[in-house]
C-alpha cells in the first residue's frame, strides 16, 4: 500500500536525519567574522587566514561565514565558534555572554579608529571639524544594527549633539548592512548621510570604487577601539594546555603582507577585555546594551 | 502617530463589529470597503523613491538578467541540491506530523497550537532556532517542518472532515476503526492530499532558499551575496536556476522517487557544528525571561515595577509601530493583489488568449510566483531605496499571480454560451461576474498569508513588526524578540479568524487547494 510504504519511508528519513546530525559533530578549530563589508572578500581573506592558522596551530581550522553580526556572536556563543575576529560592539557583546573568553588581538590600526560621516554631494555638507549639524532632517543610514563603527559610534555622537534619538532628528533612518552598502547607498543618493567605517572606506576608495564627485566625508569622530580577535575560555581543555596562547601567539605573528592588507592592518598586536571598557559604557548609554 | 494609531483602530473595531449587523453586506459592498480602507492607508504610508536615480541600477540589473553567468557560482550543483534537500526534510516532515496531528485536530489545545506556530513564519522560525541550535541543519528543516506541521493538519483535517465516502454505507457492521481509515476514508481523500502534499512542496522549495538569506547554505545565501554586491549576472543565474528547478517539479518530483530522495535527502544537507544540549536549556530558563526578570528577587516590587516599564518600552515604542505598519501594509498589499489579479488572470485564460498568448502569459505567472516574495522585496529595496512601495509591488506581484494562476485555470472550466460576447464585455459581463466569489475566496485566504509576510519584511529594513523583531535579535535581546514575534503571531490569528468569518458569511468555498 502506497501509504505505508510512504510513512516507512518517513520513520527512515526521521532516523537518518538523527544520524546524520551526529556525524556531523567533528573537532575543528573554527573561527568566524563578522560580516562588515563585501562577503566574497570576506571569504577570500578568512579561507587564507584558515590555512595559515591551520599551518601554525597544528590542527584543522575552520571558517564559517555568517550573514549577520548577531550570528556571529551567536555562533561564539553556543561555542559551534571557538575564535571569532568582532567589532568593538560585538566583542563587547559576546565577552558578556561567555565566561572566561577574552580578547586576544587587535589589529595595529585597532586602538585608534574612526568613523566617517559622508554625505552625497547634493546635500552641500562639506568636511568640517566641528560636528555638522546641517544634517538634521536629511535621510541618513547606519551600517549593521551591531556595527561598532557604522552603528554605537554614530549613534552616541548623534545622541550627544542632538540629545535626541535618531528617528526624531533624521527624516528617514536605515540600515544599510555594511560598511560597503553604505558608501554605495550615500553615493547612489538613496541616503544622503550616512556613517561608515574608515578602514573600508579608505580601502574601497584605493580600490576605485567610490566616486568623490558624488560622496565626501564631512566629519570623523573622536577615536576609539574597535576590532579584536576574541576567544573562549574552554580551548584549552578541549585542544591542548596552552592552545591559547599559541593561537596568540600565530596572529601576533602573522606577517605575511597580502594576508594583512586584507583586513586591513599593517600588524596584530596584543588586547585584553579592559581595552573595550569604553565601548561597554557607550553602549550602555545609548541602551545598546543593558 | 496618533493619526495612523487611530485609523488601524478604527479598522479593527469596523471589522469585528460587523458581526452585530443584521444582514452581512454583499460581496460588492465588502469589496468596495476593502477599497476604501486601502484608500484610506496610503495616506498615511510612505511610499517615496529615496534613490535619485533607480534607473542607472535598473538599467545595471537589466543587462544582468540579459547576461546570466551560470559558473559565477561555485559548487552551485551542491547549492541546489541542498535546497532541494532542506526542502524535502522539512515537507515530509510537516506533512507527516501534520498527518498525525489532523486525526485530532478535533482537540481545541490541538487546533490552537497547529494555528499558533503557523502563524510564525518560516523566517521568524529560523531566527529563534538559530539561537537554539545554531547555524546546523537541523535548524533548516524545523524551520521549515514546524509551520508547515501546522498548515498541513489544518488543510487535512478539513480535506478528511469534508469527505463522505459512500462506501461508509456499506461497510459491515464491527469494521474497526483503523480498518475503517485506511480502507474507506483515506482512499478517498488520497488524491487531494498528494496533490496539497507535493504544493506544499514547491512552497518548502521558495521558504528553503529564503532562509539561506539568515545564513544557511541554500540558493538564498549566494543570491543574498550577488545582489548585495551588485553581481547582477550572478544573481540571474541563480534566480534563473530556481526558476528551473520550480518548472521542472513535475519531471524529477515522481512518486516512484519519492522513496530514494526522503532517504537521500538527510545526508544531502551538508555539515553544521554539533548541537549542545545546553544552549537549548538555557535559551528557555534564561534568554526568554523578560531582563528585569532574570536573576532578580521575584519578591520585591522594585522587580515588578522595572518589568513593568520594560513591558510598556517595548509595547509602546515597539510593538505598536510595528503592528500599524504591519496593518496598513497589508491592506495596501491585500487590495493591490485583487486589482492585479483582475488584470493577470485572462493572461493564461483559453476563453481570452490562443495557445501562443496564454504560453507567454504562463511564463510571467510562473516567474512571479516562484520568486519568494521576500527575494521580490529585496530586489525592489535596492532599486528605489526604504519606504512601503518595495513592499507593496512585491507581495503584490507575487500573490496576485498566485491567485491569478488559480482564477485563470478556474475560467477554463467554466461553459459559455455559443453567442457569448468577445473581449472585454465578455470578461466584465461574464467572465468576471462567474468567477468572482472563488476570486474574493482566495483573496480572504491569501489575507493571512499576506500579513505574515508583510511582518518579515521588516527583516529588510521597512518598519513593520520584522524590524523591530530584527533588531532585537540584532541586539541579542530574545526575551524581547520572542514577545514581539507572540504579538505578530497573535495578530495573525488574529486577521486569519477574520479572513475565515468574511469568507462563511459571503458564503465563499472553503475548498481551496493551496495557500
Amino acid at each position: 500500500m502506497n501509504l505505508l510504504k510512504n510513512l516507512l519511508h518517513t520513520t527512515i528519513l526521521g532516523l537518518s536525519l538523527t544520524i546524520s546530525l551526529g556525524a556531523s559533530a567533528k573537532d575543528s578549530f573554527v573561527f568566524t567574522a563578522i560580516p562588515d563589508q563585501d562577503e566574497s572578500q570576506l571569504r577570500e581573506r578568512f579561507d587564507k587566514v584558515a590555512v595559515y592558522l591551520s599551518k601554525e596551530l597544528g590542527v584543522d581550522v575552520e571558517y564559517i561565514p555568517v550573514k549577520s553580526y548577531a550570528a556571529a556572536v551567536t555562533a561564539f556563543r553556543n561555542d559551534q565558534v571557538q575564535l571569532a575576529w568582532f567589532g568593538g560592539l560585538s566583542g563587547v557583546r559576546a565577552r558578556s555572554l561567555v565566561d572566561r573568553s577574552e580578547a586576544i588581538a587587535q589589529g595595529f590600526e585597532d586602538p585608534f579608529f574612526e568613523t566617517y560621516f559622508i554625505a552625497h554631494a547634493s546635500t552641500g555638507l562639506k568636511n568640517s571639524v566641528d560636528f555638522p549639524r546641517e544634517m538634521l532632517g536629511k535621510t541618513f543610514t547606519f551600517g549593521s544594527k551591531g556595527s561598532t563603527s557604522g552603528r554605537l559610534m554614530p549613534e552616541y555622537h548623534i545622541r550627544q549633539q542632538f540629545d535626541k534619538a535618531p528617528q526624531d532628528i533624521f527624516s528617514k533612518v536605515g540600515f544599510s548592512g555594511n560598511h560597503s552598502k553604505t558608501i554605495a547607498l550615500v553615493q547612489s543618493g538613496a541616503y544622503e548621510v550616512g556613517a561608515v567605517n574608515f578602514q573600508v572606506w579608505k580601502k574601497d576608495l584605493a580600490a576605485g570604487k567610490i566616486d568623490t564627485d558624488k560622496v565626501s566625508i564631512i566629519w570623523t569622530t573622536p577615536s576609539y577601539p574597535d576590532y579584536q580577535w576574541t576567544i573562549r575560555g574552554d580551548v584549552d581543555q578541549r585542544w591542548s594546555a596552552g592552545f591559547k596562547k599559541k593561537v596568540t601567539k600565530a596572529l601576533l605573528d602573522m606577517k605575511d603582507k597580502d594576508l594583512l592588507a586584507s583586513f586591513p592592518r599593517s600588524s596584530f598586536i596584543p588586547a585584553s577585555n579592559s581595552d573595550y571598557d569604553t565601548i561597554l559604557n557607550m553602549a550602555k548609554e545609548i541602551k545598546l546594551i543593558d | 502617530m496618533r493619526l495612523p494609531t487611530a485609523y488601524c483602530a478604527a479598522i479593527l473595531i469596523f471589522f469585528t463589529r460587523l458581526k452585530s449587523l443584521s444582514t452581512f453586506p454583499t460581496a460588492r459592498t465588502v469589496s468596495l470597503g476593502f477599497v476604501v480602507v486601502a484608500v484610506g492607508c496610503l495616506v498615511f504610508a510612505d511610499l517615496s523613491i529615496t534613490t535619485l536615480d533607480p534607473w542607472t541600477e535598473m538599467k545595471r540589473m537589466g543587462m544582468g538578467f540579459v547576461t546570466p553567468n551560470f559558473f559565477a557560482v561555485t559548487n552551485i550543483g551542491k547549492v541546489m541540491i541542498q535546497t532541494i534537500a532542506f526542502a524535502m526534510c522539512g515537507v515530509a516532515l510537516g506533512a507527516f506530523f501534520g498527518f498525525f496531528l489532523a486525526q485530532v485536530f478535533h482537540i481545541a489545545l490541538v487546533r490552537w497550537s497547529c494555528a499558533f506556530v503557523r502563524a510564525i513564519h518560516e523566517l521568524f522560525w529560523a531566527l529563534i532556532l538559530l539561537q537554539i541550535l545554531g547555524l546546523t541543519p537541523l535548524t533548516g528543516v524545523l524551520a521549515i517542518a514546524i509551520p508547515y506541521a501546522g498548515i498541513c493538519a489544518k488543510v487535512y483535517a478539513e480535506t478528511l472532515e469534508e469527505s463522505q465516502p459512500a462506501v461508509l454505507q456499506v461497510l459491515p457492521a464491527g469494521s474497526g476503526i483503523v480498518s475503517i481509515f485506511f480502507f474507506a476514508r483515506l482512499p478517498d481523500v488520497w488524491v487531494h492530499i498528494k496533490n496539497y502534499t507535493s504544493y506544499r512542496f514547491e512552497c518548502g522549495l521558495r521558504s528553503s532558499a529564503v532562509l539561506g538569506f539568515i545564513g544557511l547554505p541554500t540558493m538564498g545565501f549566494y543570491l543574498e551575496t550577488a545582489f548585495s554586491e551588485g553581481n547582477y549576472s550572478e544573481a540571474a543565474a541563480l534566480l534563473l536556476l530556481f526558476y528551473g528547478l520550480i518548472a521542472s517539479l513535475r519531471f524529477w518530483l515522481k512518486p516512484r522517487l519519492l522513496g530514494f530522495y526522503l532517504v537521500a535527502a538527510p545526508f544531502l544537507l551538508g555539515e553544521g557544528a554539533s548541537i549542545r544540549f545546553d544552549n537549548v536549556i538555557r535559551f528557555f530558563t534564561s534568554d526568554i525571561v523578560p531582563a528585569p526578570l532574570r536573576d532578580h528577587d521575584l519578591a520585591l516590587t522594585q522587580t515588578w515595577s522595572s518589568f513593568a516599564d520594560w513591558l510598556q518600552m517595548l509595547l509602546i515604542d515597539q510593538a505598536l509601530p510595528g503592528i500599524i505598519a504591519t496593518l496598513l501594509l497589508t491592506q495596501i498589499a491585500l487590495v493591490c493583489t485583487g486589482f492585479l489579479t483582475l488584470a493577470l488572470f485572462p493572461l493564461i485564460s483559453d476563453k481570452f488568449f490562443g495557445k501562443l498568448g496564454r504560453t507567454i502569459g504562463q511564463l510571467l505567472l510562473i516567474v512571479l510566483r516562484s520568486t519568494p516574495e521576500f527575494i521580490l522585496a529585496y530586489i525592489f529595496l535596492q532599486l528605489w531605496g526604504p519606504s512601503m512601495l518595495p513592499a507593496i509591488v512585491a507581495l503584490s506581484l507575487h500573490n496576485g499571480a498566485i491567485i491569478a494562476h488559480l482564477i485563470g485555470r478556474y475560467s477554463q472550466s467554466l461553459v459559455l454560451r455559443a453567442d457569448s460576447p468577445k473581449g472585454f464585455n465578455l470578461y466584465g459581463y461574464e467572465i468576471l461576474p462567474r468567477v468572482y466569489g472563488q476570486f474574493l475566496a482566495f483573496l480572504f485566504y491569501r489575507w493571512e498569508v499576506i500579513m505574515r509576510e508583510t511582518a518579515i519584511l521588516g527583516i529588510l529594513g521597512i518598519a513593520t513588526l520584522g524590524f523591530f523583531i530584527d533588531s532585537a535579535m540584532a541586539d541579542i535581546r530574545l526575551d524581547r524578540a520572542i514577545l514581539l514575534i507572540l504579538i505578530t503571531a497573535i495578530l495573525n490569528i488574529f486577521i486569519d479568524s477574520l479572513s475565515r468569518y468574511f469568507r462563511s458569511h459571503l458564503r465563499l468555498s472553503q475548498q481551496i487547494e493551496s495557500s
